[in-house]
């Protein structure tokens, strides 16, 4: 057993860290937060430069064959850090069904350009329903000419508002079985018909409404094969749950470490406010409430990048790291009192993301339902 | 024992009711993104709101502005059931009305002003004439009220104020401030603090906005550099400010938005028997069902304590522990409604007013940002829980 990172994963995490922290400090999240665009192009080239793009992909794609749990260290560092802008979006859920499912023409094609930081990918999933099951994708793709015909309303698409590539998940089939039918098509996002509406939000976090109205799609931007994309879907999902899942481990971290220093400093009654049992016992909630969340996620990571069976250890991270990540915002507010209550601080940036991360991929509720689910009920 | 009101009582209540309706502007209900017990979106902080002015003025001709005050001031002369039955029905449809003056300052001039000190402030908080912020907080004090350096020197029949303030909630569109100062610094800190009204016009009075986590400007630092003001501004006796400001805690504590919780989990209730999950309504979907039954549970909780709080005014008592516990309850109970709302809405619920797609007007994403500020003001959660503790329970200091 080992339970630590690697050399190259702890280099990894200093080094993003670093990097981070002198690119992409809170006064510029700031700005991304309230721009429309919300990434900062040069950080993006940066990032490209980096790696980080392409650190899944394998080299003859240009990037640098890392692992998940790689992939999962440098996502905890950018939830610490607080990075605005489509990586997870273009990595994990454009990046990840294309090198699961894609052509070796596709791959060849997309691949060395995300790496290179000149595409940014979506995925189009979720529907008004905002359900995550395959029953809920309504939105058509009927076959005419050489192609396809697109029509249907996608919501809380992360980052399409600057995507090139939008994976949109379609029906090509009505059958008996929801799953079947389902087929991934690689739309462009200036395509006539495809019509994106930023969506103002908690999280500042760049959610669409992207309605497809007519759209053509030629027959050779399928992504794997027709009406079997549902499984590709999933497995993405999976893994992006667990992305998402290390995000907020490193975001709690972020808001435990501000917590714990301002009690410290923080002097009311003649004492710093640390020294009160209720502060006191506040920060110890919050450490059990990070490191369990951390525990579960690396758990979860760890079987996803070995391949193993991991329904269960998903769902049991995203269910309490949900909570959690909430929990500990909520508690640091507490604790900083009014100062917090300020646009000008910090803290309120981790407690919009919290919530937003929690709903993203199903909340809580969702993922002990899987549990239970998974427990046999 | 008897729970119900009298029949006067409900004949009030329906008048209040049917005043509100008519006199409050179409759609202020809907369009306010007032939380209960939330502080970062009160629409007089934000800017003077034509509309909620004049409903207020309506009120003060009403003689309801004062509602529990002696007539002899302005006031409406009605018992304090009556002043917590109007209190609950403007909160219910998120009216404005009610504000430092009515409810803090007022109360405590009343009870410990000089008849001068009444005669020239109450009627005019009464008709809706002037507006008054709080100034007690500061940079370096907190919870810890006592220790305010702000001081007051006094130079003849004058103080002279230099300091400053900070989260002063509407200090930018108030006349006056209901200020604590430090008048004697030799003594004890909580032995040498008075209480002192002053004028915002006054010359030395700095005010720069601090936007909130909501994005609205509803607090500012204010900073007092020699400010002159007549010792006959001063409530009550000079250095005893701290016993009254006690008092005043209380009265502020007593404000909650007991009518404003249930509106809430009303609009909730509503949206989800008209809202689509999974091919039924979510309204049958268990976890749905449970999370708002709980709601329902604590609010009635909260009611109780909300009624006992004024049948003790009317019996001349002065809740303390009391106000305590309502003020704590009904916050958490604010955060909690936040986040079940969020649970219940789903990703919907983090859009915001203006955004497109927007459930019932965004005010649960505001709502879930403001709730914090609940658990802070009118000193934290932690602050009354040590309060119920020691002064309560009698648990020792240290
Ligand atoms: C939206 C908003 C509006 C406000 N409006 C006004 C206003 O109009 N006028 C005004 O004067 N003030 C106003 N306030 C200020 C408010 O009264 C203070 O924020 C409050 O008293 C807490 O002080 P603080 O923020 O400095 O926190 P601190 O006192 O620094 O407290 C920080 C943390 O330490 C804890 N703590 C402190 N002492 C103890 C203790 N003895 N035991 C256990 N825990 C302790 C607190 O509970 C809190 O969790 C407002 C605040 C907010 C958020």
């Amino acid at each position: 057993m080992d339970l630590g990172l690697s050399e190259e994963q702890e280099m990894l995490k200093r080094s993003a860290r670093d990097v981070l922290q002198h690119e992409c400090p809170k006064t510029l999240v700031k700005q991304l937060d309230e721009s429309e665009e919300g990434y900062s192009p040069e950080l993006w080239r940066k990032m490209a430069e980096l790696g980080w793009l392409g650190l899944l992909f394998p080299e003859e794609y240009g990037g640098s064959g890392g692992s998940f749990v790689d992939l999962t260290v440098l996502l905890e560092e950018m939830g610490y850090n607080i990075l605005p802008g489509p990586f997870f979006s273009t990595v994990i859920l454009g990046g990840l069904p294309l090198l699961s499912a894609g052509s070796e023409e596709q791959k060849e094609d997309l691949l060395p350009k995300v790496a290179g930081g000149e595409k940014i990918l979506t995925m189009a999933l979720t529907e008004p329903s905002v359900s995550y099951e395959a029953s809920a994708v309504k939105t058509t793709a009927i076959a005419a000419n050489d192609g396809y015909v697109i029509n249907g309303t996608k919501l809380f698409v992360p980052d399409a508002n600057v995507a090139d590539t939008i994976l949109c998940v379609a029906r090509t089939k009505e059958a008996a079985d929801p799953e079947d039918g389902i087929t991934i098509f690689l739309v462009d996002a200036d395509s006539p018909g495809v019509e994106v509406t930023l969506l103002k939000t908690l999280a500042r976090d760049k959610q669409c409404e992207v309605i497809f109205n007519n759209v053509s799609v030629p027959g050779e931007n399928i992504l794997g094969d027709l009406d079997r994309g549902w499984p590709v879907v999933q497995e993405m999902l999976q893994k992006a749950t667990v992305a998402k899942c290390a995000e907020m481990v490193g975001g709690a971290q972020a808001a435990l470490e501000m917590a714990v220093s301002y009690a410290k400093e923080r002097v009311q009654f003649n004492r710093p406010i640390g020294s009160f049992q209720a502060i006191q016992h506040y920060c110890a909630n919050m450490v059990s409430d990070v490191d369990g969340s951390r525990f579960v996620t690396y758990k979860a990571a760890w079987k996803v990048s070995e391949g193993l069976p991991a329904a269960m250890d998903v769902a049991v991270a995203k269910a309490w790291t949900s909570g959690a990540y909430g929990r500990v915002t909520l508690t640091a507010h507490q604790i900083f009192g009014a100062i917090g209550f300020t646009m000008d601080h910090d803290l309120h940036l981790y407690y919009r993301r919290a919530k937003a991360s929690e709903m993203m991929f199903g909340d809580g509720a969702y993922h002990r339902a899987i549990v239970a689910r998974e427990l046999g009920l | 024992m008897d729970f119900r009101l009298s029949e006067q009582e409900e004949a009030f209540r329906k008048e209040v009711d049917d005043f509100i309706q008519k006199e409050l502007p179409a759609g202020w209900t809907e369009e306010s993104l007032y939380w209960p017990g939330g502080y970062g979106a009160i629409p007089d902080f934000e800017e003077i709101n034509p509309a909620a002015d004049r409903f207020r003025k309506r009120l003060a001709e009403k003689g309801w502005l004062a509602i529990a005050w002696p007539e002899e001031y302005g006031g409406g002369g009605r018992s304090h059931i009556e002043q917590a039955i109007f209190y609950e029905r403007l909160s219910y449809y998120r009216a404005p009305g009610p504000d430092v003056g009515t409810l803090i300052a007022g109360p405590t001039i009343l009870r410990f002003g000089s008849d001068e000190t009444k005669r020239e402030w109450l009627p005019r908080i009464a008709k809706a004439e002037i507006r008054f912020w709080l100034a007690y907080s500061e940079p370096n004090s907190g919870s810890d009220l006592a220790s305010i350096r702000s001081t007051a020197i006094e130079d003849g029949d004058d103080l002279i104020i230099n300091g400053q303030k900070t989260w002063s909630s509407g200090a930018h569109v108030s006349d006056y401030a209901w200020m604590v100062v430090r008048t004697d610094p030799a003594v004890a800190p909580h032995k040498g603090i008075s209480l002192v009204i002053v004028d915002n016009k006054s010359e030395g009075i700095t005010i720069k906005p601090l936007i909130n986590i909501l994005g609205f400007h509803s607090f500012n630092e204010v900073f007092f550099d020699d400010v002159r003001v007549p010792k006959s501004n001063i409530v009550g006796e000079m250095n005893q400010g701290w016993y009254y400001l006690m008092a005043a805690l209380d009265y502020e504590r007593l404000v909650v938005s007991i009518g404003g919780l249930r509106r809430t989990l009303e609009e909730l209730l509503e949206y989800v028997r008209g809202t689509d999950g999974n091919g039924q309504p979510l309204s049958g979907d268990p976890m749905v069902r449970d999370r708002l039954a709980e709601l329902a549970v604590e609010i009635e909780v909260a009611d109780v304590f909300f009624w006992q709080t004024a049948w003790m005014l009317d019996r001349g008592l002065i809740p303390n522990i009391e106000a305590s516990v309502l003020k704590l309850v009904t916050t958490e109970l604010s955060r909690k409604l936040a986040n079940t709302a969020m649970d219940v809405m789903g990703p919907y619920a983090q859009l915001e007013r203006d955004s497109k797609l927007a459930p019932i007007t965004g005010r649960v994403c505001t709502g879930y940002l403001d709730c914090i500020s609940a658990l802070v003001g009118a000193g934290t959660s932690e602050i009354q829980r040590n309060i119920i503790a020691m002064r309560g329970l009698g648990l020792p200091w240290s």
